[in-house]
């Protein structure tokens, strides 16, 4: 594999707590162009521990874009600028020698800044444990063919379940809505027979948790699926609309 | 030494497990809310326990150190996960998995509990479908399966390539309903740094708030670990970055035995490094190894590019020596191979990786043809290597993978330290010397849904509802050493960073204590192993400060227990002189060079005790076979 290096300038945003004023820091760095961004910052990272600095904090796991933990933004960009394509994958090849590169956390007034490039995405979870999840306790499952489902609607339902939990919705969004993000697991559910009976009670509780914890409303721009990792469709919002203004249209609790 | 009994219930094998429920002490529905149950990792093993555990009425604190518990790298798992259904009519059974996991495992497991694992696997299938798992259907609507890992029978049900982040997130959202009942309380960022044992029993962690850096104490009437394996000591792997052994080194430190470390997966088919800066390696489903072939040249040194190199001078090297499974040989006998002709000098360009050749298979079946089959992979091996797979062989190289060795548990799949109970990756328990494809996932939903609800019962059922107090002497001797720990590696602002020494670890241990292993070999690695030890505790350098998030901290801690158990992994493959599953010793092979297995004196678990850094002490676990009639593997 090749060995022609390219040198980046990178600006890269530096926040010492939630609180502090942040800034950009400056680093010339000499980079394969078969490393990915995040094992450049692992190489300015070593550089500055050697150097007795503090290293550039900032989140990655699995690093091969299923886990949902990195997420920058590189030039403006929610993980950069390939289409479908987590951080952790966006490799320098994609860059060109001498360009400048800004890195950034993800901005959202949802998302706070924790260190650096770590930003607090805990509302995710909030949403989640509000309905996330069909109401089934281990053992009282039914035999896993007893209910065939069709092929159609489970490669749907898998489209939407795919989704990674990474944020950049938000962060590409300019009202910070996690429309994608939370319609992208009503839809896996109502497109299932198994999320049927809590359909409507789960989209309510959903919605309503979202808007407790600081996410803005959907103005419909796509700019959310634009920079979705995962190519998660906008027909999932208006899935989750639909079900939303169903389940408020009707006083009682409606069924199907 | 210490004492194992593996308990494992008396009868035929297929009803111990039933019959052993039955005669199992119950806790009383109204008393479960007394009892305080903590579990410290959030994937596949400890997500199901926990939210399972929340269901029954216990009192749960989930502890992950990830921000989310749905980050937790079951989720990168892509294959599948296996389960005796016979869906396919096609004549499996739950004996037919049993026999074939304890025959993959090379005889190296524990019958019962493996016996236990295929009798549970269908449940683990019924519940996940009814979570609105959204599986791989028919067009009839029925669940789909395909063969995997060389399996006779297609009983591996699928999500695409995305099977364990589909189990993980339905085992997520089971939590998350726990969390908002109340049942379950979780604590993210959170790292385990200490086991708390008093009078003997577990009764409690220390964990640090990787937040603040500020220690806590928690206490419980019983211990979960479900951390997950320790590969990542060989610093390339195919584990997420923070993926590491500090839960189970400590716990191990604190009395729990450590069974058969050296019991290593090194996975074929991976992506080769690709230079200095790599800072994992990326697994592509082996199911490429149905239509490619895997050759490199005959010459040592060749620097030709592929297209260059005539048929005449290729060496398809597994066609070659297994003719009857050619390619698809299991991935210990497959990742052997690679090595071997790379240290010959005959992998791509001198180096390490073999080409993994698809142009017959193009001839054969056609490029679309073997895009449906195989598109997202090419895709991928495109996205990270820059090179397209349709007009050039891909290259490969074997990686650390996944780690069949943890601690020891009993059929209770509790440690031999009382209440600390060990599920998933991080106990030895079901997969023998190698585990089989799609079995990860298995094993993991099988501990946590569906047996440590039951034995934890039993273990508690006997223990009183009073919790430990947390202002004992125990709890703070704990918190101390952290505390110690924690300065200590503050102060020591030497020259090389963490990093650069983990690097050195793990070149040290993939080339002594990887995929072939020799007695001179494991000798000096023990002994570079000890000195890159003292290295590190004179030369490394922490920046930063104890008590703020600080990542370098974190990895150090990390790495100061791979340098420990490093040294554990090479003395347990020193001391099993034979060949068997991932563990490969070149003193022990057949004339033909395959594993020589020494039945007679080593078909026992190697549990070790911990003695002081370097020091530790062995007891053995006879395995018995009554079922399965000891063989040898064949794949000629």
């Amino acid at each position: 594999m090749s060995d022609n290096h390219i040198t980046l300038k990178l600006k890269i945003w530096r926040q010492e707590n939630k609180n502090a004023k942040g800034h950009f820091d400056e680093f010339n760095q000499k980079v394969s162009p078969d490393s990915s961004i995040l094992e450049m910052l692992d190489e300015v990272n070593n550089k500055l521990e050697a150097e007795g600095k503090i290293p550039i904090a900032f989140e990655s796991d699995c690093r091969e874009g299923i886990c949902g933990t990195c997420g920058l933004a590189v030039n403006g960009h929610p993980h950069g600028p390939l289409p479908k394509t987590a951080t952790c994958q966006l490799h320098m090849r994609n860059f060109k020698d001498g360009e400048t590169l800004y890195i950034e956390p993800f901005r959202a007034a949802a998302f706070q800044v924790i260190k650096d490039l770590i930003v607090d995405r805990s509302g995710f979870d909030k949403i989640q444990q509000a309905g996330g999840y069909t109401s089934f306790n281990t053992g009282s499952a039914p035999d896993a063919n007893a209910i065939p489902i069709s092929k159609t609607n489970a490669d749907l339902s898998l489209d939407a379940a795919e989704c990674i939990g990474c944020g950049a919705c938000v962060a590409a969004c300019k009202n910070s809505s996690a429309m994608l993000f939370v319609s992208a697991k009503v839809s896996q559910f109502a497109l299932l027979p198994q999320g049927q009976p809590e359909r409507y009670d789960r989209v309510q509780a959903m919605v309503k948790v979202m808007d407790e914890n600081f996410f803005g409303s959907c103005t419909n721009t796509y700019a959310c699926e634009a920079e979705c990792p995962k190519g998660i469709s906008v027909s999932n919002i208006a899935r989750m609309n639909r079900d939303y203004f169903k389940a408020k249209l009707c006083e009682e609790k409606v069924e199907g | 030494m210490i004492k194992l009994n593996s308990n494992v219930p008396e009868g035929n094998i297929t009803e111990k497990w039933s019959n052993y429920k039955f005669s199992m002490k119950l806790v009383n529905p109204a008393n479960k809310r007394k009892f305080d149950i903590i579990v410290v990792g959030t994937g596949l093993a400890g997500a199901s326990a926990a939210a399972t555990l929340g269901e029954l009425g216990y009192k749960v604190k989930a502890f992950t150190y990830h921000d989310s518990p749905r980050r937790a790298h079951s989720i990168a798992a892509q294959g599948g996960i296996n389960a005796a259904k016979n869906y396919q009519n096609d004549a499996d059974s739950v004996y037919r998995l049993f026999y074939d996991t304890v025959k993959g495992g090379d005889f190296r497991a524990r019958e019962a509990n493996v016996y236990r694992l295929a009798e549970v696997s269908n449940n683990i299938i019924d519940q996940c479908v009814a979570q609105g798992v959204p599986f791989a259907r028919e067009y009839g609507g029925t669940l789909a399966n395909r063969s995997f890992g060389g399996a006779q029978v297609s009983r591996t049900f699928y999500a695409r390539g995305e099977t364990g982040q589909q189990l993980l997130l339905g085992a997520y959202g089971s939590l998350n309903r726990q969390i908002h009942l109340g049942n379950v309380e979780i604590f993210s960022r959170r790292e385990m740094l200490d086991l708390v044992v008093v009078d003997g029993k577990a009764k409690g962690i220390i964990v640090r708030n990787l937040l603040t850096g500020e220690t806590e104490r928690h206490s419980a009437q019983a211990v979960v670990l479900a951390t997950g394996g320790y590969m990542n000591v060989y610093y390339l792997s195919t584990n997420a970055m923070n993926s590491n052994a500090t839960a189970s080194w400590r716990a191990h430190k604190r009395g729990a035995a450590f069974a058969n470390p050296a019991y290593t997966q090194i996975h074929p088919t991976c992506l080769p490094v690709h230079g200095e800066a790599q800072s994992k390696l990326v697994l592509m489903s082996e199911s490429l190894r149905n239509d490619g072939r895997i050759w490199v040249s005959k010459k040592a040194g060749d620097t030709r590019p592929p297209d260059q190199i005539p048929e005449s001078e290729r060496d398809y090297y597994l066609e070659r020596k297994y003719p009857a499974f050619g390619n698809l040989v299991p991935r210990d006998v497959a990742s052997r191979n690679a090595k071997y002709v790379c240290d010959e000098g005959r992998g791509v360009n001198g180096g390490r990786a073999v080409y993994l050749d698809f142009a017959e298979a193009f001839n054969r079946i056609g490029k679309d043809a073997v895009k449906d089959r195989y598109g997202n992979l090419f895709d991928m091996y495109q996205n990270i290597t820059g090179v397209d797979p349709y007009e050039v062989p891909m290259q490969i190289y074997p990686a650390p993978h996944y780690a069949m060795g943890g601690l020891w548990v009993d059929y209770n799949l509790m440690s031999n330290v009382p209440g600390l109970f060990v599920l998933g990756e991080a106990n030895f328990s079901d997969h023998g010397a190698n585990r089989l494809g799609a079995s990860a996932l298995m094993q993991g939903l099988a501990d946590g849904y569906f047996v440590i609800p039951y034995t934890i019962g039993n273990y508690l059922a006997t223990e009183k509802p009073e919790k430990a107090n947390p202002e004992s002497s125990e709890f703070k001797e704990a918190e101390k050493s952290v505390r110690d720990d924690v300065k200590k590696l503050l102060s020591i602002n030497g020259k090389q960073t963490v990093d650069a020494i983990h690097k050195k670890l793990g070149l040290v241990l993939i080339d002594k204590v990887g995929m072939s292993r020799t007695e001179k070999g494991l000798n000096e690695a023990i002994k570079q192993i000890r000195d890159l030890r003292e290295e590190f505790w004179k030369d490394v350098k922490v920046v930063g400060k104890g008590e703020e998030l600080n990542q370098t901290l974190e990895r150090a801690g990390r790495v100061a227990d791979y340098l420990q158990f490093g040294e554990l992994l090479a003395k347990d493959a020193l001391n099993r002189n034979e060949s068997c599953g991932g563990h490969f010793r070149e003193e022990y092979q057949t004339p033909e060079g395959e594993a020589l297995r020494r039945d007679d004196e080593y078909a026992y678990v190697a549990a070790w005790e911990y003695k002081g850094p370097g020091e530790s002490e062995l007891s053995k676990e006879n395995l018995e076979f009554t079922n399965i009639k000891l063989a040898t593997r064949s794949y000629k």
